[in-house]
C-alpha cells in the first residue's frame, strides 16, 4: 500500500514522513519519528498517556491519524523543556514527586500545560476535572494536582 | 564479611530528606524508556492469538496459511515450546500459561504467535490461523466451580489438605488452616456474635503500561531480553528453563516499569517472544494491548468470605473464625492462604480459626496484587469487626483498640510479633482531627485496619568507587516508585557523602549477582540492608588505604563523616583524607575501590496501618462521593518520605476504585466483557480527594536504620473503610464488592422493603 506523504511541524521544526492511510499519529511519532515521550497505554483514547497538543488542542494521539497531521502544529513532551532549563511544570513535577512509575508523566505534563494556557489559575476542581482524561495508578493524583497548583503560581510570577 | 544487620539508634543526615529523584528528568522529558520504547535492528513485530473461548479442547491448529503469508517470518504453537519443565508443576503451568498445550483454560488465553516485519501483517497473518475449538463447559464463579456439579478444570486436581484423600477429582485444589486456641470454647464466652458472608469481584492491577519486551535470540545460543518487569533475574530463571537455555547465555534488562503492582512479576509474553526470536532468526517485538492485559495478565482473586466474630460485653473478643473462598484463574495458587494467614492479624487472639480453599475457574490465572490477598481478607474481617462494635455498643477504634496485637502476641498465622505499629497507628486515628470533624447528611465515616508480612530476600548489590570519588551504586531490584532515590540516600547516610555523588542504577542480569524480585514490598528494605552492607565493606578498604597513605596501623583509621580519621596521639598532625582523596589515589594504593554485598535479607519487619474515610451516599441513585481519606501507617523509618507518602497515597487510591468501581464482568459465555479502561473503570482525578497521610516510625529491630517495607499495606483496608463509611451513611451493611451504585442502590431499596 502506498505511503501518505505529511508535511507537518513538530514542537517548532519542520518534518516529513510518509505514513499509511490507517496508521495513528501515536504510531508515526513512536516508530517513525523515534518521539517515544507519548505512550500507548490503551490505544481507545482512554488513559491520556499519548497526550500531545495539536494546533493549541489537547489530543490522544492515538485517536488521530498520522495523515491528519499535514499542515498542523504539534507539541510533545520532547519539546516541553528549553534546552536544559526545565519547563515549570517539570520542575514542579520533580520535587513534589508528582511521578512514581512515571509513564503517565508526560501525558499528564501536556494536559497540564493544556489546562494553564487556558486556565493559568485554576481551583483543584478545575485541575481535578481539567486532567481527568489522564489515567494514573501510582499517585492518587494528589502530589500531580499539589504540582499543577505549585506551577500555576510560579507561572503567574513569571 | 560479618555484617550485623540490627538496628541502632542513630542521627540520619541523608535518611529523611527529600531529594529529587535520580531518574527524574528523563522521566519529565519523555527520555526514559520504558518495555516498548526500545528497538533494535531488523526487529519483528509479535502478535498473540488468543482463545474466545472460557473453555475449550484444542483439537488441531493450522498454521499453514499464516505462515505462506508475505512478511510472515515465524509462526509458533505449543509444539514450539515443547515441555521441558521435567515435572516441576508450577513450572508446567507457566508454560502452559504461556501458550495453551491442550486445552484453552479461559478468554484470551494464547494458542499460537506470529513474528511479522509490520503490526499489520502479524494481524493479517493471525486472521488465517485455524483453529479446531471442542467448546466444553465452564464455570467462572467461585462458588459455582466448588460445586460438585460444576466443569472440572484439570481431572488430574485432587484437593490436597484434606484429612482423607479424596477418590474423586476437583476445582478445589488446596484447603489451609491456620489459627490457635479453641473456637467452640471461646464461642462459648461470647456475649455477642457476629456472623456475615461477603463477597468481593476479581480486579486488575491496572498499570498503565502494557506488557512489552523485545527478544534477541542469536544463532550461537546465546539471547538478549529487554523488558518491563518487576524481576529480571527471576523473568531470566524462568524464561531459561522453559526454553531449554543455559541462564547465564540469557542477558535480561529491566526497562524502566509503567507501574506493575504485583503483575509484572510473572512472566506471560516474554517466553514466546523468545520462542519466536528463535524461530525467526531475528528480534522479535512482543507489546500487549490493553485488551490482552485485562483477558490475560493480571488479575486478582474474586473471593467469598464468611466471617463469625464473638466478644464480651467488655469489648473482649473471645472467638474467631473465617471461610476464604478464593479463585486461583485455571492454575494451583495459594491465594487463599494467604488470606487465611493474615485475615485476623491484626488482634490478639486466645481462639482464631481460618481455613481457606484455592478455587480453580476458567478466568486468567490469578496473580499477585498488592498485598495479593489480604484486602478482601481484611473487608470480610473489618466489616464484621466494626459491626460488632455497634453490637456492643463500643467506638469502633476503641474496640479495636482493646483488641490489637501487641509485641508479643502470638499471631494468627503462628509466629510471635516484636514490635509493631498496629496500637500506634490506631492511637493515631483516634487522635486525628479526621475523626472529629463533623459529618453532613447522607454522609458517613469509616475506619478500618490493614496487616502485611513484608518479604526480605536474596539480594545483591556492588558499590563502586570511581576515580574522581563519584560512587556508582548498582542493584539488582527493580525501583517500581523511587527505590534509586532511597538508596542513593543510604548510600550517602552510610559513607558520609552528599546524595549529588552518588548514581543508582538497576544492573542487568549479566552484571550482578541473583536478586529476588521486587515483590512483597522488598525492594528498599533488603536493597537498602545489601547497600548499608556494600558501603561498609569500601568502608573498611578506604580505611586500610588511607592507612596504607599515612603508613599508620588500619586499626587506628576510623571513618567518620565522608573521611578517614587517625586516631590516636602520635597522629595529630595528619589531616583527614577525603573520601575523593583516597580514590584519587587508589591507583598508587592497591587499585579500584569497591563494596559488594551478597545476602539473604531477613527480618522484613511487619506491616499495620489504619484508615479513616469520609463518603458521600446519594440514595436516589446509590452514587458516592469519597469525601476525605487519611492514612496512618508505621514505616519503621521512612527513607525518602514523600516517596513513602506516595506509596501510602497511592494503595489507597487504588483501595477506593476496588471498593466502589473496579469488577471484572463476564458474560453467560465466560467472555470477559470490560476488557478496557473505558468499561472498567479505575480512579480519575476527579474522583478523588487530596489523600492524608501521617506516617509512623517503629523501627524494625531486624534492619539497621530500621526501615520496614511500606508499599502494600496502603491497599489492604481501603475496601473495609470505605463499607464501613458507606453502610454508615446509607444505614445498611455493604457485603459485596465494588459498591457500585446499583449495588447500593439495591442495599438500600432492600432495607427499606424489608
Amino acid at each position: 500500500m502506498a505511503g501518505v506523504a505529511v508535511s507537518t511541524t513538530i514542537n517548532g521544526d519542520n518534518v516529513e514522513f510518509l505514513c499509511q492511510p490507517d496508521e495513528t499519529l501515536l504510531d508515526v511519532l513512536r516508530d517513525r519519528l523515534g518521539l517515544t515521550g507519548a505512550k500507548e497505554g490503551c490505544g481507545t483514547g482512554d488513559c491520556g498517556a499519548c497526550s500531545i497538543i495539536l494546533d493549541d488542542r489537547l489530543v490522544c494521539s492515538c485517536l488521530v491519524l498520522g495523515a491528519e497531521a499535514e499542515g498542523r502544529h504539534l507539541e510533545t513532551i520532547e519539546g516541553m523543556a528549553h534546552g536544559d532549563r526545565l519547563h515549570p511544570l517539570q520542575q514542579k513535577f520533580l520535587e513534589h514527586a508528582a511521578l512514581q512509575c512515571g509513564v503517565c508523566t508526560p501525558g499528564f505534563l501536556m494536559a497540564a500545560k493544556d489546562l494553564l494556557a487556558k486556565n493559568p489559575d485554576p481551583t483543584e476542581e478545575e485541575i481535578r476535572f481539567g486532567l481527568a482524561g489522564n489515567l494514573c495508578r501510582c499517585t492518587g493524583y494528589d502530589k500531580i494536582v499539589r504540582a499543577v497548583q505549585d506551577a500555576a503560581s510560579v507561572m503567574k510570577q513569571a | 564479611m560479618n555484617f550485623d544487620p540490627r538496628y541502632s539508634g542513630r542521627n540520619f543526615t541523608s535518611v529523611g530528606t527529600r531529594p529529587i529523584r535520580p531518574d527524574g528528568v528523563d522521566k519529565v522529558t519523555g527520555r526514559a524508556r520504558y518495555g516498548a520504547d526500545f528497538n533494535m535492528a531488523g526487529q519483528l513485530v509479535g502478535r498473540v492469538l488468543r482463545s474466545p473461548h472460557a473453555h475449550a479442547t484444542i483439537r488441531k491448529i493450522d498454521t499453514s496459511k499464516a505462515e505462506k503469508l508475505a512478511g510472515v517470518k515465524a509462526v509458533i504453537t505449543a509444539a514450539d515450546l515443547p515441555d521441558l519443565t521435567d515435572g516441576d508443576a508450577a513450572m508446567y503451568d507457566i508454560l502452559d500459561n504461556c501458550m495453551a498445550r491442550k486445552k484453552a483454560l479461559y478468554d484470551g488465553h494464547a494458542v499460537a504467535a506470529v513474528a511479522a516485519v509490520d503490526a499489520r501483517t502479524a494481524k493479517q497473518a493471525l486472521k488465517l490461523i485455524e483453529v479446531d475449538y471442542e467448546v466444553l463447559p465452564h464455570v467462572t464463579d467461585v462458588d459455582e466451580a466448588m460445586k460438585h456439579s460444576a466443569p472440572l478444570i484439570n481431572d488430574a486436581i485432587f484437593t490436597e489438605g484434606l484429612e482423607e484423600k479424596p477418590v474423586k477429582p476437583s476445582n478445589v485444589t488446596k484447603r489451609t488452616q491456620y489459627g490457635h486456641g479453641d473456637i467452640h470454647e471461646g464461642f462459648g464466652q461470647a456475649d455477642f456474635v457476629v456472623e456475615r458472608s461477603f463477597k468481593t469481584e476479581q480486579t486488575h492491577q491496572g498499570y498503565i503500561e502494557p506488557h512489552a519486551c523485545v527478544a534477541n535470540v542469536s544463532s550461537d545460543g546465546t539471547a538478549d531480553l529487554w523488558v518491563c518487569t518487576q524481576g529480571h533475574f527471576v523473568y531470566r530463571q524462568h524464561c531459561a528453563q522453559l526454553l531449554g537455555m543455559e541462564a547465564s547465555k540469557l542477558r535480561v534488562t529491566s526497562s524502566e516499569i509503567g507501574g506493575g503492582f504485583g503483575g509484572k512479576t510473572h512472566v506471560w509474553a516474554e517466553p514466546v517472544a523468545l520462542a519466536l526470536s528463535r524461530k525467526a532468526g531475528r528480534p522479535v517485538k512482543l507489546v500487549m494491548t490493553r485488551d490482552e492485559v485485562f483477558r490475560a495478565s493480571g488479575p486478582t482473586s474474586a473471593t467469598s468470605i464468611d466471617v463469625r466474630i464473638g466478644a464480651r460485653k467488655d469489648g473482649t473478643i473471645t472467638a474467631a473464625e473465617a471461610t476464604l473462598r478464593y479463585s486461583c484463574g485455571p492454575y494451583a495458587g495459594m491465594w487463599a492462604e494467604i488470606g487465611a494467614m493474615t485475615a485476623f492479624a491484626c488482634y490478639k487472639l486466645e481462639n482464631v480459626k481460618t481455613v481457606g480453599y484455592e478455587v480453580l475457574v476458567n478466568r486468567p490465572k490469578t496473580a499477585a496484587y498488592r498485598a495479593p490477598s489480604a484486602p478482601m481478607a481484611a473487608f470480610a474481617v473489618e466489616s464484621a469487626v466494626d459491626e460488632l462494635a455497634k453490637e456492643i455498643g463500643m467506638d469502633p477504634v476503641e474496640f479495636r483498640i482493646r483488641n490489637a496485637a501487641q509485641e508479643g502476641t502470638r499471631s494468627s498465622y503462628g509466629p510471635v510479633y516484636g514490635p509493631i505499629g498496629i496500637g500506634p497507628t490506631l492511637e493515631a486515628a483516634k487522635n486525628h482531627p479526621h475523626m472529629k470533624a463533623p459529618l453532613g447528611k447522607n454522609q458517613g465515616r469509616g475506619m478500618a485496619c490493614g496487616f502485611w508480612f513484608n518479604f526480605g530476600g536474596q539480594t545483591c548489590t556492588d558499590l563502586n568507587i570511581g576515580m574522581d570519588g563519584s560512587v556508582s551504586l548498582a542493584v539488582g531490584t527493580v525501583d517500581v516508585g523511587g527505590s534509586r532515590a532511597s538508596l542513593s540516600l543510604v548510600a550517602a547516610e552510610e559513607l558520609g557523602i552528599p546524595y549529588e555523588q552518588i548514581k543508582t542504577v538497576v544492573a542487568d542480569t549479566s552484571s550482578l549477582g541473583y536478586n529476588d524480585m521486587t515483590d512483597g514490598s522488598r525492594g528498599t528494605f533488603s536493597s537498602s540492608m545489601a547497600t548499608i552492607s556494600a558501603a561498609r565493606n569500601a568502608i573498611k578498604i578506604l580505611r586500610e588505604r588511607a592507612a596504607q597513605m599515612w603508613d599508620i596501623p588500619v586499626d587506628d583509621v576510623v571513618w567518620e563523616e565522608g573521611h578517614a580519621i587517625a586516631k590516636g596521639a602520635t597522629h595529630g598532625n595528619l589531616s583527614p583524607l577525603s573520601l575523593k582523596e583516597i580514590a584519587a589515589a587508589s591507583g598508587k594504593t592497591g587499585g579500584p575501590i569497591a563494596g559488594h554485598s551478597e545476602l539473604v535479607a531477613d527480618g522484613a519487619g511487619v506491616s499495620f496501618a489504619t484508615h479513616i474515610c469520609d463518603i458521600e451516599v446519594d440514595p436516589e441513585t446509590g452514587s458516592t462521593r469519597v469525601l476525605r481519606y487519611t492514612v496512618v501507617q508505621d514505616a519503621g523509618k521512612a527513607v525518602h518520605p514523600t516517596y513513602v507518602e506516595g506509596q501510602y497515597q497511592g494503595g489507597a487510591a487504588q483501595g477506593i476504585g476496588w471498593a466502589l468501581n473496579e469488577e471484572y464482568i463476564y458474560g453467560k459465555d465466560g467472555r470477559l466483557q470490560n476488557p478496557g479502561f473505558l468499561d472498567y473503570r479505575i480512579p480519575v482525578c476527579s474522583d478523588l480527594p487530596m489523600i492524608d497521610t501521617q506516617i509512623l516510625e517503629i523501627p524494625n529491630p531486624n534492619h539497621p536504620y530500621g526501615v520496614r517495607g511500606v508499599g502494600e499495606t496502603s491497599i489492604v483496608p481501603p475496601l473495609a473503610a470505605i463499607a464501613n463509611a458507606v453502610s454508615n451513611a446509607a444505614g445498611v451493611r455493604m457485603t459485596h464488592i465494588p459498591m457500585s451504585p446499583p449495588r447500593i442502590l439495591a442495599a438500600i431499596e432492600a432495607e427499606r422493603g424489608g
